[in-house]
């Protein structure tokens, strides 16, 4: 049992109170309307009794935990009530699980992004559960009168020794009046009923009945659909437009121009397109219809840019000196010059949009002086921050709800569309809903940047890695970390990075770096073991025993021990040295958002093409909250990682996006998934670490090294399938 | 505008419209039916994928006139209570991520073994390689598809 200081304060707890009983905590209408999903189940209470800003127990026992993170799919509105439950100890039936709004005063980070929803949130979470359910021994103490300690509990009911036992929900009204202990236990991590209990999307029932969750689903009365026009290049901005046209034509109510760029920034703030054209209307195809009917002038602020001069300059970048290092250990230049044999290779991969199934959209209702904003984003308190600047309104005069978000991926970390949205509504002074279209989502991006690196590395002549070097370069920004493996572990060792400017805007995409750096790290390895004649899994291994027993320089970011780990044990689960006729073999490894992930790729060949039969992977996660949920994030991790890796690009004619819908902007489709995927978590009781993210970045490597398996060929530009190979 | 007798889910619905609206934006808009999702409007991705005569089509290449005389059916429709051994067949192998794409590919897979009882690996990916799932859960997808054909069998 861990004892834990809780963050509640008296005053926090009295706000909450005021709510007791009417169980208003939310005035969104529609959202209400859509929960909870259990009513069918189970009967909803008469009234709520709020015990903190997480919890409210219905007087028959029926406990609402609130998700205080925005959903994107990484399933966090299942898990995060999970762990509040473990910790109030109910029985997880008879929870009903709502979306929190944005509130700061209550809730930690509510974002979606770095595979942090957990990881931050862990003791805040376990806090709120203990918290309340230690108010509810008190009060059953009060009622019995009897010492609390003489009380126990199990699935939402508390017991006395003397045989007698009252439920959660008889105690509620009084435990919403019990001061706020200072102090609560936590359970031991062997006590864990809930969590680590494979456990079913809160939302599935919605989900597969169609029923409105996401924001583009959003509506309120009166409300009015907005799109707009940006410009049609990076590089361009408005000159003057012409609107009479569109105006005149069924169900529009007004073209205007909004200037979107607020006076305070915060870094979601990364627009490229901050005047904008917008149609106001009734319907969605009467606004996309007047839209196409704009006439629009538009003129070059800067250079126009094109994909072949990215490309050129991305590969000059790498030939300039870099006069202060990420990182430098021992003496690269001299290893180098030493070397019985040096291995130099350079990769390549282009700008990939996030296109995220459910397009850009936000509802925006600006009064004189106030803002509902209600919508898919990722950051909320971020958005609340821009809109205030962006309308001229108090913070606290800005509300930000969030809906379940039709994918994430990063885009919604930049929330554009919510301030477009507000500025629109402001204008218009009407409830609007901004929708954009795939193309207009596809065209104003905050692109993955496209990325070139190079590689060296030295052996000497028994095969040993002796010298290590990297270089990384990219629109916007290098890949490289200058402190993950093989730093630490290679006597010898240089990390440099250097970038090139653009006028494109770039972002975080899935794993920002890494879901670069590992897949070429991890082919120029295999490359590398192969010359030294070394398996690739044990040329690794060799490299972590050597971090263990007498590590390379002080900063290192990872464990060596729990990385041979995942190693060690996806290469005894998939049986790797045994070879298999007809299966071609690929491996990776990598570190990121504090989790492990070592995956093998299974190649086939059918009908002469490779298909990817199986994918292995293992994860060190720490303790894995709901083993469900994140097998379906590593299993979907894999197949978004091989699909960017295989088949997407984005690129760039006189600073237009080539590729604007998914006719030329490729995903990746059933017919090219892996047959199966088999995930294997090491247990653990350390603290949960991310796994929104870590399991995409190393497949591209494990990938590309089955990919030369089966074509005898190295693949080093993505994506793979521009070239001559394909998958099937 | 025009006015449009169109049958969706069983029931007989009048709108006024243009002629061109795709029968997407009738369904989400006019009908109060959002289950049927936008994603590309070009019928690239299959976010929007409904019931035409039995047939899966996609709602946003398909204008409202030409709706007309067809039965409709969505999402919305599939069951009554959820409970086709599609939907239950999502449930138990909790199929979604995001969930955006699935009413798709539902409607997808729901037109597929009602054609077809015992789909082969080749014949489902045939079928559903016209939805895209950005989550990347078509591994869970071909599952549930296999787990409801053996069910309905």
């Amino acid at each position: 049992m861990t004892l834990i200081k809780t963050s509640y304060n008296r005053r926090s707890f009295l706000k909450a109170s005021t709510a007791a009983g009417g169980g208003l905590m939310l005035g969104f209408s529609w959202l209400a309307s859509c929960s909870p999903s259990k009513e069918k189940l189970i009967t909803m209470p008469d009234s709520w009794f709020d015990i903190n800003a997480y919890i409210k127990i219905g007087e028959n026992g029926v406990v609402t935990i609130f998700s205080p993170n925005p959903e994107i799919g990484q399933n966090v509105k299942t898990s995060m009530p999970m762990i509040v439950a473990e910790e109030l100890d109910v029985d997880w039936e008879y929870v009903v699980v709502e979306q929190a709004p944005l509130n700061t005063v209550d809730f930690k980070r509510q974002v979606a992004g770095g595979s942090n929803s957990i990881r931050a949130s862990w003791d805040a979470l376990r806090m709120a559960g203990a918290t309340a359910r230690r108010m509810l021994l008190e009060a059953a103490a009060k009622e019995w009168n009897v010492p609390v300690n003489e009380l126990t509990t199990e699935k939402g009911v508390i017991k006395h020794a003397s045989g007698k036992s009252i439920g959660y929900g008889e105690v509620s009204s009084m435990a919403a009046t019990i001061e706020v202990p200072a102090e609560v236990e936590l359970k031991d991590v062997k006590d864990f009923k809930i969590i680590g209990k494979p456990t079913g999307n809160v939302d599935i029932d919605k989900i597969i009945t169609g029923k409105p969750l996401f924001g583009l689903d959003y509506k309120e009365d009166g409300m009015l659909i907005a799109m707009l026009v940006h410009a049609p290049a990076f590089g361009m901005t408005l000159k003057s437009f012409e609107a009479e046209a569109a105006k005149q034509m069924p169900g529009i109510v007004d073209v205007i121009s909004v200037k979107t760029a607020p006076d305070e920034k915060t870094w979601s703030d990364n627009n490229a397109f901050t005047e904008i054209v917008a149609v106001v209307g009734k319907t969605t195809w009467q606004v996309m219809k007047a839209k196409k009917s704009l006439s629009i002038e538009w003129e070059w602020a800067s250079t126009p840019e094109s994909s072949y001069d990215h490309e050129r300059k991305l590969a000059d970048s790498l030939k300039e000196p870099v006069s202060k290092p990420e990182r430098i250990d021992g003496n690269p230049e001299k290893a180098f010059k030493e070397a019985a044999k040096v291995i130099e290779r350079t990769y390549t991969a282009p700008f990939l949009a996030h296109n995220t199934m459910e397009p850009m959209n936000f509802f925006a209702n600006v009064t004189e002086h106030k803002a509902e904003l209600t919508g898919p984003i990722q950051t909320p308190e971020n958005l609340r921050k821009s809109a205030a600047s962006l309308l001229g309104l108090p913070e606290d005069n800005v509300s930000v709800m969030m809906t379940r978000m039709g994918g994430g991926f990063g885009r919604r970390l930049y929330g554009n569309f919510g301030l477009e949205a507000a500025a629109i509504s402001q204008k218009v002074k009407a409830p609007v809903k901004l929708v954009y279209t795939r193309e207009d989502d596809m065209t104003q991006g905050l692109y993955r940047p496209a990325y070139a690196v190079k590689y060296r590395a030295a052996l000497d002549k028994d095969n040993n890695l002796i010298g290590f070097h990297v270089k990384g370069t990219g629109i916007h920004g290098s890949a490289v970390y200058a402190n993950r493996f093989p730093a630490g572990a290679v006597d010898n060792y240089l990390a440099e990075s250097v970038g090139v400017d653009s006028s494109i805007t770039t972002g975080a995409w899935r794993a920002p770096r890494s879901n670069f750096i590992s897949g070429v790290e991890s082919a120029f390895l295999d490359e590398v073991a192969e010359e030294a004649g070394a398996d690739p899994i044990d040329f690794r291994l060799k490299l972590f025993e050597r971090n263990m027993k007498d590590p390379v320089g002080e900063k290192n970011d990872y464990e060596a021990e729990r990385y041979a780990g995942v190693l060690k044990l996806v290469r005894e689960k998939a049986n790797w040295g045994t070879e298999t006729s007809g299966v071609f073999r690929g491996v990776s490894a990598y570190f990121c958002h504090n989790s492990y992930v070592a995956q093998i790729v299974d190649l086939v060949k059918e009908n002469g093409t490779p298909k990817v039969k199986k994918v292995w992977c293992a994860v060190d996660c720490g303790i894995v909250v709901n083993p469900e949920g994140a097998k379906n994030q590593v299993e979907g991790s894999i197949v978004d990682g091989i699909g960017h890796g295989m088949f997407s690009s984005l690129t760039f004619k006189e600073g237009t996006a080539e590729q604007q819908n998914f006719d030329k902007y490729r995903l990746i489709r059933h017919s090219e998934a892996p047959e199966e995927i088999e995930t294997f978590f090491v247990e653990s009781d350390i603290h949960p670490t991310g796994l929104g993210e870590p399991a995409l970045p190393p497949v591209v490597g494990a990938l590309a090294n089955a990919l030369y398996k089966a074509t005898g060929k190295r693949v080093y530009s993505q994506p793979f399938a521009q070239k001559d190979i394909v998958l099937g | 505008m025009a006015s449009f007798q169109l049958q969706v889910n069983g029931k007989k619905h009048q709108v006024e419209a243009e002629p061109d609206t795709p029968l997407l934006w009738i369904l989400r808009e006019h009908l109060d039916l959002p289950g049927t999702k936008f994603g590309c409007g070009i019928a690239q991705c299959g976010a929007c994928t409904v019931h035409f005569n039995g047939v899966a089509i996609r709602s946003c290449s398909t204008t409202v006139s030409s709706a007309v005389g067809a039965s409709i059916t969505t999402i919305e429709g599939l069951s009554e209570k959820g409970d086709h051994p599609v939907q239950q067949a999502w449930k138990k192998l909790d199929v979604p991520q995001c969930g955006y794409c699935q009413s798709g590919q539902i409607m997808s897979a729901a037109a597929l073994l009602k054609q077809n009882k015992a789909p082969s690996d080749d014949e489902i990916e045939g079928a559903m390689n016209g939805n895209i799932c950005r989550c990347g859960t078509y591994v869970r997808i071909k599952a549930a598809i296999k787990s409801a054909a053996s069910e309905m069998n």
